[in-house]
């Protein structure tokens, strides 16, 4: 217990230098004694114009959106019993982006207050796919979930990619929003969608007991009093909300609720208690992380962070299927 | 060496071609500019009225005729990989080689502004490198099993990433050229495009017939083709290869169009009901799947859509119903 308390300070910790970093490490590069000064409102315009308009903005977007996808990459892993469970994978993500270019193109809808709910209803949808794809006897196949979700995912990205060069106004709005990324959003963006974070996130961290229960087999959680259609229903709720307000939010980022999970697990062993805080504080660490690597690896320009979550994903992701034999699950 | 034909096969491939041929009927005279059947053969051998000679010989027969030969290739791709990783998913797009061509392309296109020749050389050398490293990946014994397949999803992701982070640092003009490609597209195909692809089939094809027998007892396993006399060594690389070499030419001249090396070869063996890769039905299938798709790709809605588009809604769909469907069959 103590280990793990420990453990927990120090992902803090870890957290709290990623978001010092992301302040100051940028494309452009400020001095660290500017940065300071701009973040008091003094020295130059321009820093303080990107330090208190950009990079503020952008690191606290990248903390919630960081939280809610390794939430929901978690409680994924847990529902479906499955190594391989990510928003991404399962398609969420995209359905999320295929509702949001369709409340785009088809009903106008510009505000992501307005399009979370297309979000949400095409993350839904998506995955209501993939699962009934993969699912079998106690739980989805790892292969077959992955292969699912490549099928939606490359239908969904058709339609997509369809709708946008159907509608050129659409295909600007909607040009960086696809790839994924934290930078330039709209301002408001966040605390417009702070509701559905917040409650997705205290849904999630409120099933972790149950969830517990729900690991023994649905048998033994049944014996233990446990209601495990509830639990899952809720959970299945918990991660829509989570990855639709997300993905509103920064477009399509995928992998991050694949990795974290795994090495939180490493550590923690498999108690949810444990899983899903490590899990939410851990995951802003990776995504803030791969943004600041995507700033600094090209400038003067920058990657956005959903392709440098993609690279670093994909690698771990190769790791993960050769390090456990996922196919014997 | 004993040749039997099954009947069932040569009957649906020639029904397949047949419906390949009314397809491209309809591909030549349909659009903007109506042409007559009768002045589409006229302006085959030059002798119709210019304005249609020019839609026929300019625009659509090239177009027509890459998507013809790149599905073709990408049909006999298929088959080859299907085969040979005993695998139905195992297919050169659903593992990466499809994205390693494109990758190779794409920095051909954009880092040394090449033209046709070059972004085939870098798509031959991109696919090669990635089938490369798929196989070192997955070791000696993993070639049969889903690692392939899960192994390839990785790979995929990761060189989608680096494609798309070329296409960042690109001017807007390469940048656009590079994203129109990389859907997989044949609008705009001269022919050039058609010669190259058409020399590689010419060249392949035949290699990957010669080898169709060897193929199949392979696909018995290792020590019974061995009994027969079948070089497994041999049988696995030399198909594959040309495997290889095919999506690669395939991807350099309409861009890595997904699925059709996935759905050709799993059509075909469906429709010919016969064991083994079933090459010149897949071949077929192929070709006629992607011309299909070009088709809607142009008037299903009022904009041009590139065809990788319509093959990748369509492709991920059949995708799924297949997992569903063998799900149903498993569980029985």
């Amino acid at each position: 217990m103590g280990k793990r308390l420990a453990g927990l300070l120090l992902v803090v910790v870890l957290l709290l230098i990623t978001v010092a970093l992301s302040i100051a490490v940028g494309s452009r590069v400020i001095p660290l004694g500017d940065v300071l000064a701009a973040l008091g409102g003094g020295g130059d315009p321009d820093d303080v114009l990107t330090v208190r308009e950009l990079r503020i903005p952008r690191t606290l977007l990248g903390l919630i959106a960081g939280a809610a996808l390794g939430l929901s990459g978690a409680l994924m892993q847990t529902l479906t019993r499955n190594p391989l469970a990510d928003p991404g994978i399962f398609g969420v993500n995209l359905g999320a982006a295929a509702g949001v270019v369709l409340a785009i193109t088809i009903f106008g809808v510009t505000s992501p207050a307005g399009y979370v709910w297309f979000a949400f209803a095409g993350s839904v949808l998506a995955m209501l796919v993939v699962y009934s794809a993969s699912a079998g006897r106690g739980g989805t196949n790892p292969a077959r979930l992955a292969l699912a979700g490549v099928a939606v995912q490359f239908a969904l990205a058709g339609v997509v990619q369809a709708l946008q060069l159907a509608d050129r106004g659409a295909l600007d709005q909607m040009r960086f929003w696809v790839v994924g990324s934290l930078a330039n959003r709209e301002a408001g963006t966040l605390w417009k969608l702070a509701p559905f974070f917040a409650a997705g996130i205290a849904l999630s961290l409120l099933l972790a007991h149950s969830l517990n229960a729900l690991a023994l087999g649905d048998d033994t959680a049944r014996a233990l009093g446990a209601g495990v259609a509830g639990t899952r229903v809720l959970a299945l709720v918990a991660v829509t909300v989570l990855c639709g307000a997300a993905t509103a939010a920064c477009g399509p980022l995928a992998f991050v609720g694949l990795m974290v999970p795994h090495l939180v697990r490493a550590f923690t062993g498999p108690d949810q208690r444990w899983v899903l805080p490590y899990s939410m504080l851990l995951a802003p660490v990776v995504l803030l992380g791969a943004d600041v690597l995507g700033r600094v690896l090209a400038r003067p320009g920058e990657l956005q962070v959903g392709i440098v979550m993609d690279v670093i994903g994909g690698i771990v992701f190769i790791a993960i299927v050769r390090a456990r034999r996922v196919v014997h699950l | 060496m004993r040749l039997r034909i099954p009947l069932r096969a040569v009957l649906v491939t020639a029904g397949l071609f047949v419906t390949l041929i009314v397809m491209a009927g309809f591909t030549m005279t349909t659009g903007d500019f109506r042409v007559p059947i009768g002045d589409v053969l006229l302006a085959v051998t030059g002798d119709a009225p210019p304005a249609a000679e020019f839609v026929v010989n300019t625009l659509r027969l090239p177009r027509l005729l890459v998507a013809t030969l790149a599905g073709a290739g990408l049909g006999v791709a298929g088959a080859v990989m299907q085969s040979l990783s005993r695998n139905q998913l195992g297919s050169p797009d659903m593992i990466g080689f499809s994205q390693g061509a494109a990758t190779g392309g794409i920095a051909a296109i954009l880092l040394t502004a090449s033209g046709t020749v070059g972004t085939s050389i870098g798509a031959a050398a991109g696919g090669l490198a990635t089938a490369l490293l798929i196989l070192a990946l997955v070791g000696r014994h993993g070639l049969n099993g889903y690692r392939l397949v899960l192994v390839g999803v990785g790979i995929s992701t990761v060189l989608m990433a680096f494609n798309g982070y070329l296409i960042t640092r690109a001017t807007f003009g390469d940048a656009q050229r590079a994203v129109a490609w990389q859907v997989g597209n044949v609008s705009g195909r001269g022919w050039d495009h058609v010669t190259l692809v058409a020399v590689a089939l010419a060249v392949l094809l035949p290699v990957v017939l010669l080898y169709n027998r060897r193929m199949s007892m392979l696909e018995l396993g290792d020590d019974t083709a061995t009994a027969l006399g079948v070089g497994v060594l041999a049988t696995r690389l030399v198909p594959l290869l040309a495997a290889i070499l095919l999506v690669s030419a395939a991807a350099a001249m309409a861009g890595p169009i997904p699925f059709v090396a996935l759905a050709a070869p799993h059509l075909a063996r469906r429709l010919t009901r016969n064991p083994g890769p079933n090459v010149l039905p897949a071949a077929v299938t192929g070709g006629l799947l992607t011309v299909a798709s070009d088709f809607a790709a142009q008037h299903a809605l009022q904009v041009q859509l590139p065809v990788g588009i319509v093959t990748s809604v369509f492709g991920g769909v059949y995708l799924v119903i297949l997992l569903i469907v063998q799900r149903g069959g498993r569980r029985s």
